[in-house]
């Protein structure tokens, strides 16, 4: 196998179209399609009792209106539950349209279609809903005291609660390991609500042509969005397509479907029988899509003298808004991924996961991680502080040391398969960063600090991911698999592996994602995934291709198909440059014709005397075509790793925080093309920074979100995000046949957990709730200083 | 009531028809199909929807159609010269300046302006220079090597 490409840093071929306006994002589609509006909720708990749609009916360009009661049954159903757990036992999603009570603002409750979006806006203006406010639940500590419910059959506002536990190595339990511990502490910690917030938010876009119906979504998700489109629509699946066109932006939120818009717009354009586009604005992405993070973590922890870990139990509550769609996938990763590089005596974890009067929660790019490692990071460090002991020493004496692989944390993953870690070298990991940062060398002074975070992220989880390889008689090769890009550059990377597999030129090489006309079985992009499981599906499916062109050449060359090799896409004897035969010409040979269209293919029709007449001319078992196909599917997921370090200084007056050096570490295995896992790094980090020093959704007591626009919520500039210095490891996976692990979600994960760290170094107290505005760093100061009253 | 107005977009005259209220970013994607142009917040602070506007980079999502009657607008389409694509598309894509890609014409049209009333910028000049521009993917790092990088290129081949 020519390995040049696999591991270069190969300039991205989706480049060219995006960077002179070529691309197609979702709202370029369809310019004369209809547009579709929505009346959304303004309160966040509430009773429609009249919907009075009159007024707009006079609006210039309207075409339909549409509440919950003018919906066929099977399309007004609640969404579904997409991923079910025996703990969720209240689960609940949403109808497409809110049916008598709303549960958060933002929640759609009439749909306009009209001529354009302007038409279509002002009759949503005119519409006149009458509510019965009711009273809202918002913020965890409302929701478990229970007195005001987002679901009146769901007590206590709980949607699912589960407790794992893991043993200590003598048996003991984590509460009996704790009493037993030479030193113990306990605290709370808190993280606010951020978002994934692409700069292109969701779209939907269909087209029924009286048999077939064609959906554009800008989604994380074709293949099943196609499956619950046609599920809803009551549409045999081969007649209907979904397409993800150019994606600007996903970070999780769009692996949420069937969003209501994906439902209704399909449906409104089968029920008109004309083109009808949605394309979210920037408010609804804020009120009506889904956001993530929130929680509170109460932790007990009991250590020995060298700051080992024996016993360590978290309780977690967190916050899922007002439905559960995506089930408890965020809280089960939160509770798993908390244990991170290290061997913890014995574990507890329960959470519960509550409804509020909030937009859904549901993954954002770290999807519960980054909660997890800040509980474990935080706790790293005030062992350390208790101890009087160098915070990356403490960390050293709880890791999993390099020969301890595989290794099994006893636990189930959010897979629904055992926790067990397939490579890595932690201590090696943990003396790089150090040497990055120069941690031992730092001088530390008042408002001069450092800080580390580690960090374990399960990835490339199952069930699988397919490819399609298919070389035609012109020597292209054509590459497809099912799932979707948001701007990973798979084109680029899958490209590099099917070249490097073939050993053709990457020129030769197109890919397709998330196109069901071309695949049609797929999972979808998520959980840093998509390198994980489709990069080695198509590198399975190249391999196939490869045997058979191997085949076939042979048969011309009179050769042995061991001694051939496929160099610069030609098949010859290995290491002698004689005769050759293109793969052109074997796509040629492969697809036996009975009707020539050039010179080239006349070759393989029935009186070209290629074909041996004693036989037929597809082979029993064969089949015609140079193509392969092949899945991926593992026994369990791949853990990447990483280590970050940061040095900070505050303002002394001001208490702005600027992070002045950030250092990472990365080990996702074999590298494809380290330019984009870097990218995806820095990309990363500058979310992590987001979320640890500005972003959060501020909820009023009312259920309002009051700060819905990109003037309030305080997505970073290129003014607030340092430089990344960042250094790689490479300990290939087992599990997979190119050794690789998923890289999409690194750098986002310990970043809160890394500033808290050395924000909490520089001031001298400890930082317990993320995210910290400067304003929020100031009254710390005040109340450590014994000024100000209060606090937890 | 329309309005018939005459834009001078990428050098070509366009006739349109528009409502008084029609944004100027929804007349250059939906109405002359100049789709390169995209908005992501609809309320003048992305920077996603950036256009030249006789040479200054504005806001296309705040300015109204009507407004800009009889004059010059360079949209990401506009970038590219005879040659290919202008030195500063040349850059964000050797340096890995864009991911998904959505915000890049409006990075690319800043920094087309940004070079040219400052040719040789230091770092820091650079970030507040692009600090009108928010990007969700790629941190930024990659985007400020690349306006050095078109910088440079800009010099070499003399432009």
């Amino acid at each position: 196998m020519s390995t040049r490409l696999f591991g270069e840093p190969v300039r991205r071929r989706e480049d060219p179209r995006l960077l002179t306006g070529q691309g197609r994002y979702l709202d370029d589609l369809g310019r004369d399609a209809l547009a579709a509006a929505f009346v959304r909720s303004p309160h966040a708990s509430a009773r429609i009792r009249d919907v009075d749609v009159a007024p707009a009916l006079d609006v210039e360009g309207l075409v339909a209106v549409y509440t919950w009661e003018d919906l066929p049954e099977r399309i007004g159903r609640p969404l579904p539950l997409l991923i079910p757990h025996p703990a969720l036992t209240h689960g609940r999603t949403a109808h497409p349209l809110a049916r008598d009570v709303v549960r958060h603002v933002g929640e759609p409750v009439v749909m306009v279609v009209a001529s354009d979006r302007y038409a279509a806006e002002d009759a949503c203006a005119l519409i006149e809903v009458d509510y019965e406010p009711l009273t809202p639940v918002v913020g965890l500590e409302r929701a478990v005291r229970g007195d005001a419910l987002v679901h009146d059959d769901v007590p206590g506002n709980v949607g699912a609660h589960l407790v794992q536990e893991v043993p200590g190595a003598d048996g003991r339990g984590a509460a009996e390991a704790i009493e037993a511990a030479p030193h113990t502490l306990a605290f709370r910690l808190h993280i606010e609500r951020s978002a994934s917030t692409p700069l292109e938010g969701r779209g939907v876009h269909a087209r029924w042509d009286g048999r077939d119906l064609r959906v554009h979504s800008s989604t994380q998700t074709s293949t099943s969005v196609r499956m619950a489109v046609a599920a809803a629509l009551g549409l045999p699946l081969p007649n209907v397509e979904v397409i993800a066109p150019d994606v600007g932006g996903g970070f999780g939120v769009k692996i949420v479907h069937p969003w209501p818009e994906e439902i209704l717009v399909p449906w409104a354009a089968m029920t008109l029988g004309r083109e009808v586009k949605w394309t979210e604005d920037r408010r609804e992405h804020f009120i009506a899509s889904a956001h993530e993070r929130g929680q509170i973590q109460d932790v007990r922890v009991g250590f020995d003298d060298d700051g080992r870990v024996l016993g360590l139990d978290v309780t977690i509550l967190h916050d899922h808004g007002a439905y559960t769609p995506y089930g408890i996938i965020v809280p089960i990763v939160t509770s798993t991924q908390l244990l991170g590089p290290y061997k913890i005596g014995a574990y507890r974890v329960e959470f519960s996961s509550v409804y509020t009067n909030t937009l859904q929660v549901t993954p954002y790019r770290g999807a519960g991680r980054p909660q997890g490692v800040f509980c474990m990071e935080r706790t790293m460090d005030k062992i350390a502080r208790h101890l009087g002991k160098d915070r990356a020493e403490v960390r050293a004496a709880n890791l999993i040391g390099p020969d301890e692989f595989p290794y099994d944390q006893g636990m189930t993953f959010q897979d629904g398969r055992p926790l067990v870690y397939d490579s890595g070298d932690y201590p090696r990991m943990l003396r790089m960063l150090k040497e990055l940062i120069g941690w031992d060398d730092h001088v530390g002074r008042p408002g001069l600090g450092i800080g580390l975070g580690c960090y374990v992220e399960g990835t490339g989880v199952g069930p699988y991911e397919g490819g399609h390889v298919q070389v035609t008689s012109d020597g292209r090769v054509h590459v497809s698999t099912g799932l979707t890009s948001q701007g990973q550059g798979h084109e680029t990377a899958f490209a590099q592996i099917a070249a490097s597999e073939l050993g053709v030129p990457i020129e030769r090489v197109s890919v397709v994602t998330g196109d069901t006309r071309r695949f049609g079985y797929a999972v979808g992009t998520f959980a840093s995934r998509a390198a994980v499981m489709s990069g080695n599906a198509i590198a399975l499916a190249c391999r196939k291709v490869r045997e058979k062109a191997l085949r076939i050449a042979a048969d011309a060359l009179e050769a042995d198909p061991a001694d051939l090799e496929i160099v610069e896409g030609e098949v010859r004897v290995v290491g002698a440059p004689g005769p050759a035969v293109p793969l052109s010409t074997v796509a040629v040979l492969a697809n036996p014709l009975r009707y020539a269209f050039d010179e080239e293919t006349a070759k393989a029709t029935q009186f070209s005397g290629a074909a041996p007449p004693d036989r037929p001319p597809v082979a029993e078992g064969d089949e015609p075509g140079l193509e392969g196909r092949d899945y991926y599917s593992p026994v369990r997921s791949t853990f990447a790793a990483g280590m970050h370090a940061a040095v900070v200084e505050t303002d002394p007056d001001t208490a702005e925080i600027r992070v002045l050096r950030y250092a990472v570490v990365h080990d996702c295995g074999r590298l494809i093309n380290p330019m984009i896992v870097e990218g995806q790094i820095h990309g990363g980090v500058a979310q992590g920074i987001g979320g640890a020093l500005y972003e959060r959704m501020v909820y009023d007591e009312h259920g309002q979100l009051v700060n819905a626009s990109f003037m309030d919520f305080l997505m970073p500039y290129a003014t607030e995000i340092p430089r990344v210095e960042t250094a790689h490891l490479e300990t290939p996976s087992p599990l997979n046949p190119l050794g690789i692990k998923g890289a999409g979600e690194a750098g986002v994960i310990p970043v809160s957990a890394v500033i808290a760290s050395a924000v909490e170094d520089a001031e001298g107290f400890p930082i317990d709730r993320m995210p910290l505005s400067p304003s929020e760093l100031y009254h710390l100061r005040l109340r450590h200083a014994g000024q100000e009253p209060g606090g937890d | 009531m329309e309005h018939e107005i005459t834009l001078v977009v990428n050098g070509a005259a366009r006739r349109v028809r528009v409502p008084a209220r029609r944004l100027l970013s929804d007349c250059l994607r939906h109405d002359l199909g100049l789709t390169g142009t995209h908005v992501g917040c609809e309320h003048g602070v992305c920077g996603c929807c950036t256009v030249l506007l006789d040479g200054e980079p504005v806001r296309s999502c705040l300015t109204f159609a009507v407004s800009v009657d009889g004059r010059e607008i360079t949209t990401v389409e506009g970038l590219a010269g005879p040659g290919g694509m202008s030195p500063v598309q040349r850059a964000f894509g050797e340096c890995h300046a864009l991911q998904c890609g959505f915000c890049t014409p409006g990075f690319l049209c800043t920094v087309t302006a940004l070079l040219r009333d400052n040719p040789s910028p230091t770092e820091e000049e650079v970030v507040e220079g692009i600090s009108g521009n928010l990007c969700r993917c790629t941190g930024y790092q990659n985007i400020v090597k690349a306006v050095h990088r078109a910088a440079e290129l800009i010099a070499e081949e003399g432009r």
